[in-house]
């Protein structure tokens, strides 16, 4: 075992940078973690969905004597109705339960309530909904068509955002291009699939009046506050726990009506009600997610250099637009970071939002970064194609070398190592070794191809890039509240909501060295608003950078109090003090106090400081970042069976930089799983609708997740460039192995098939795909 | 709802006495009338593997199989792994190896690992990689898993 890797600390050693053991562990290891769907109910909620994509509700048959919510009963409950004040964007609202018509398979339109959970679905497969069938809206493109019906009134033409830009002098400099490359991508829609599927627990406390709400939440403040909003209720009669969450990569992140109604019918019952939604659920309306067409064209001057832009998003949002982000994330995403790690200063695009008979679209993991980066990408291997150059040669053309960089869209890179990872990555692989191989093996009638991909990965950025968007509700910063008790142990109190990321962990670490204690006395308080101090949860590969900058502010703080108390009792200058082992320690003597110690004076001797310092050993750090990018090199050798069209993942490699890396198993831990989703998008995983907007994939059987079969061991580099815009140097990872993958494999699958001449650039490439293309070449001949 | 059967399921070596109706699925009985619920349920058709518990020396998907099957069974579940309060080779094995992130689906791998293990201490690396793709992750990418029960395989044997 390395240094690194050691449990216990040395002298001079740092906990930031090692690979200590999670905090987390033991519970979740031991059956003691503490999900939602674990909690006894006295009541339980089922919800009876829309069978049918488009209709008008003419009646809702309720069985006798059962209790049955339709919309009818939910006078005063508003609609939930995100809001972006840019982008041309059409405010829509959701009802909690559907109000007249139907707009998607899956839609909630009645809520039994009953005893047990078994009774409330007996009672809900008798509740008869009586739909007028209307013909439904299921592509985007279909429903940009002239003359296609309203989805919304508030609608016009089904689009409800709409993103423009073009760059002065664009028009001169795309004249001035030696050669244009197009690509159309397609990338069908996804589900996040969270081990966990949603889950809510609403308990109405008869002493106070007040509810608490127990559910499968990445955003617990901000679910309150907007539940409040929609019930009109005092927001302080409610109270949001996010337990251990499994998973949520985005789909947590959204409000779903179901957790109002709990609420609601918590109020209304003065009791408490449980809600656990079955797979198929989750799967038909627990979130979408990717569905869109995209259209690139690059400019390229007489030496493969990237000149220009031009791009055309169309995003199939659904039929609702989600809270908070607002449907407007993906297109609008796409916009904003297409020109990725690429220097050029001419673009041009249009995004836009199409609103569909389909369930609402909401974050998932990378954000449409895995489409424009799997489209970008592309482009670059087409057009290093038309230039008879090599992949890894048309990147070390176009990515971006100095900083900081100001991109075509006015976006600020800060120090990176986009041309750096790609050298690392390619001197890993041995190029030319395995062209030597994928040369002998197509003599034998096998198919193996190289892919890359070279990309940025926007995160922890603050409130200004948030507010940029346009969006109503602007996250960004972070509180910590770190105290040290009187017995010397600490809690920092987060408003990040963790769910598998290894947080409390990864902080207790930045605290320790701050604070000079070990990790072990540090606990992590998070995701309870009654807690917690207010804050935007964890999303957007977010929590390291911007709570654990709040941390290390706090910490500072607290350090600062605490050389000061001691200095004070030690009577030494606060400068000879220092912090470590637990101790406040004069330097160069034998001179220390322990920290309990200070921490008991801090509280019980206050006396003693004379007004001069401040009782309690309590402080608060807030940060407010302005962003950063971290950037990686992916690489993928698959092999395509040409009969089969399946795809064979047999290896994987990642150079990647994310600034200082605070414990490389949690990072490392972060791009594996990363990639594993990645895999999945590429290869596997579809939402497929019929033409008449019912769902094809509504079980794990046939909407497909990777298993460990399909995983390759992944291989993995690292660069750290430690970031000025980032107080603790770390820059966030959680979205860059979900990012890179779906490039990296579709890259990889079009240099395997290059002998038959076909171009695959549609996500998931499924053998079925990859056998149509085949075929039809085949047919060509 | 009809008549339910008296039954007593024995889980980690403890009898619960219970009521429960014949469609009631062994994982619902665990979890609600046995109060276990360190086992998960994933998708209650048989795919993602999160609720698989050791039934009589197997690996089982506890949601397809009703509780009135499992009575009389020595059933096991993640509660039983640990002796007190050491861990499990397995366990530690998950922990030093970062086999887990958010840990819902955590319960069913170290039942589905030991339980093979058990029967097949000399799995082949390629057969241990078929059992483990019987289960889904959503967080680790595999990988980790992999590692870990590999090193606590070699635990496992001593």
């Amino acid at each position: 075992m390395s240094a690194r890797d050691s449990h216990t600390k040395g002298s001079g050693m740092t906990w930031v940078g090692r690979a200590i053991r999670r905090l987390e562990d033991p519970a979740l290891l031991t059956g003691k973690g503490r999900f939602t769907a674990d909690l006894p109910a006295t009541h339980w909620m089922r919800i009876v969905r829309s069978p049918l994509a488009a209709g008008k509700i003419n009646e809702i048959v309720v069985p006798d004597g059962a209790t049955v919510i339709t919309a009818a009963d939910l006078k005063g409950v508003k609609k939930i109705t995100p809001m972006l004040h840019k982008f041309n964007y059409k405010p829509v609202g959701q009802p909690v339960l559907a109000d007249g018509v139907v707009r998607f398979v899956g839609e909630p339109v009645a809520a039994v309530v009953a005893a047990s959970e078994e009774d409330a679905e007996d009672i809900a497969e008798q509740v008869e909904l009586m739909i007028d069938p209307a013909t439904p809206l299921v592509d985007a493109l279909a429903a940009l068509a002239p003359g296609t019906p309203q989805l919304h009134a508030e609608t016009p033409g089904n689009v409800i955002v709409e993103g423009q830009l073009k760059s002065p002098g664009f028009d001169k400099a795309w004249k001035g291009a030696a050669k244009t490359v197009q690509i159309k991508a397609r990338s069908h829609r996804q589900n996040a699939t969270p081990m966990e599927a949603r889950a809510g627990h609403a308990a109405y406390d008869a002493s106070t009046g007040r509810v608490t709400l127990t559910c499968t939440t990445q955003m617990p403040h901000l679910m309150r506050t907007a539940i409040a909003d929609v019930l009109g209720m005092p927001e302080n009669d409610l109270r949001v726990i996010a337990p251990d969450v499994g998973g949520g990569f985005g789909q947590k992140m959204s409000l779903c009506g179901e957790y109002v109604l709990l609420v609601w019918l918590a109020r209304k019952l003065k009791s408490s009600v449980a809600w656990t939604e079955d797979r198929r659920e989750n799967l038909i309306a627990g979130f979408h997610s990717r569905d869109q067409y995209l259209t690139l064209e690059g400019a390229f001057d007489k030496n493969a250099k990237l000149i220009a832009l031009k791009a055309d998003v169309v995003s199939n949002v659904g039929a609702y637009s989600c809270f908070p982000t607002t449907c407007g994330v993906e297109p609008l995403m796409a916009m904003a970071e297409m020109p990725g790690p690429y220097d050029f200063q001419h673009y041009e695009c249009r995004a836009r939002g199409v609103v569909t008979n389909t369930c609402t679209m909401a974050p998932y993991r990378g954000v449409s970064r895995p489409v424009i980066t799997f489209t970008l990408e592309r482009l670059m291997d087409k057009a290093a194609a038309a230039f008879a150059i090599d992949p890894i040669d048309i990147r070390r053309r176009n990515l971006i070398g100095n900083f900081p960089y100001t991109s075509a869209m006015g976006l600020v890179y800060d120090e990176a190592s986009y041309k750096e990872t790609l050298e690392m990555a390619v001197e890993a692989i041995d190029v030319p070794a395995f062209r030597a191989r994928q040369k002998k093996a197509r003599t034998q009638g096998r198919y193996l191809g190289i892919g890359f991909a070279t990309f940025s990965e926007r995160t922890g950025y603050g409130s200004a890039a948030f507010a940029a968007r346009g969006a109503e509700i602007v996250p960004g910063w972070e509180t910590v509240i770190l105290s040290v008790d009187p017995s010397g142990f600490v809690e920092a109190r987060i408003g990040s909501s963790p769910h598998g990321q290894g947080l409390r962990t990864t902080l207790a670490q930045i605290i320790a060295d701050e604070i000079g204690v070990t990790p072990e006395l540090i606990k992590v308080i998070h995701g309870d608003t009654d807690t917690a101090p207010y804050g935007w949860g964890t999303f957007a590969s977010r929590s390291l950078v911007i709570s654990g900058g709040a941390t290390l502010i706090a910490a500072r703080k607290v350090r600062a109090k605490l050389i000061a108390i001691a200095s004070h009792l030690l009577e030494t200058a606060p400068g000879d003090i220092i912090l470590a082992d637990s101790a406040a320690k004069v330097a160069g003597t034998d001179r220390s106090i322990p920290i309990a110690k200070l921490a008991r004076e801090a509280y019980t001797q206050t006396h003693r400081f004379k007004g001069e310092i401040e009782p309690g050993l309590t402080e608060t750090g807030t940060y407010d970042p302005p962003g950063t990018f971290s950037n990686a090199c992916h690489i993928a050798i698959v092999e395509v069976d040409e009969e089969t069209g399946r795809t064979t993942v047999e290896k994987y490699l990642v150079a990647e930089d994310a600034g200082r890396i605070i414990n490389p198993m949690i990072a490392e831990g972060q791009v594996q799983g990363g990639i594993a989703q990645g895999i999945g998008n590429a290869l596997l995983e579809e939402i497929i609708y019929d033409d008449d907007g019912g769902i094809l994939t509504a079980n794990l059987a046939d909407y497909m997740p990777p298993t460990a079969h399909e995983i390759p061991p992944i291989e993995m580099h690292h660069i750290e460039t430690p970031s000025a815009n980032s107080i603790t140097k770390a820059k966030g990872l959680g979205e860059g192995g979900t990012i890179g993958a779906p490039a990296a494999i579709l890259n990889a699958i079009n240099d395997a098939l290059a002998p038959f001449d076909v171009q695959i650039d549609e996500i998931p490439a499924t053998p079925q795909r990859v056998r149509a293309a085949l075929r039809a070449k085949e047919r060509a001949a | 709802m009809s008549v339910k059967d008296n039954i007593t399921l024995s889980i980690n070596g403890r009898d619960h006495a219970i009521a429960v109706e014949p469609r009631r699925t062994l994982v619902d009985a665990i979890r609600e009338d046995c109060g276990q619920t360190g086992t998960h349920i994933g998708c209650e058709h048989g795919i993602c593997g999160a609720c698989t518990v050791i039934v009589d020396g197997d690996p089982v998907r506890s949601c397809l199989m009703f509780a009135v099957q499992a009575a009389g069974k020595k059933i096991r579940t993640v509660e039983g792994l640990a002796d007190g309060d050491t861990l499990h080779p397995m366990q530690q094995a998950f922990m030093d190896h970062h086999g887990l992130q958010c840990g819902f689906c955590t319960p069913g791998f170290l039942m589905l690992a030991v339980g093979v293990l058990e029967r097949e201490p000399d799995i082949s690396d390629d057969d241990l990689l078929d059992v483990l793709s019987s289960n889904l992750c959503r967080c680790t990418g595999y990988q980790n898993i992999i590692k870990a029960v590999r090193a606590a395989a070699k635990e496992m044997k001593r």
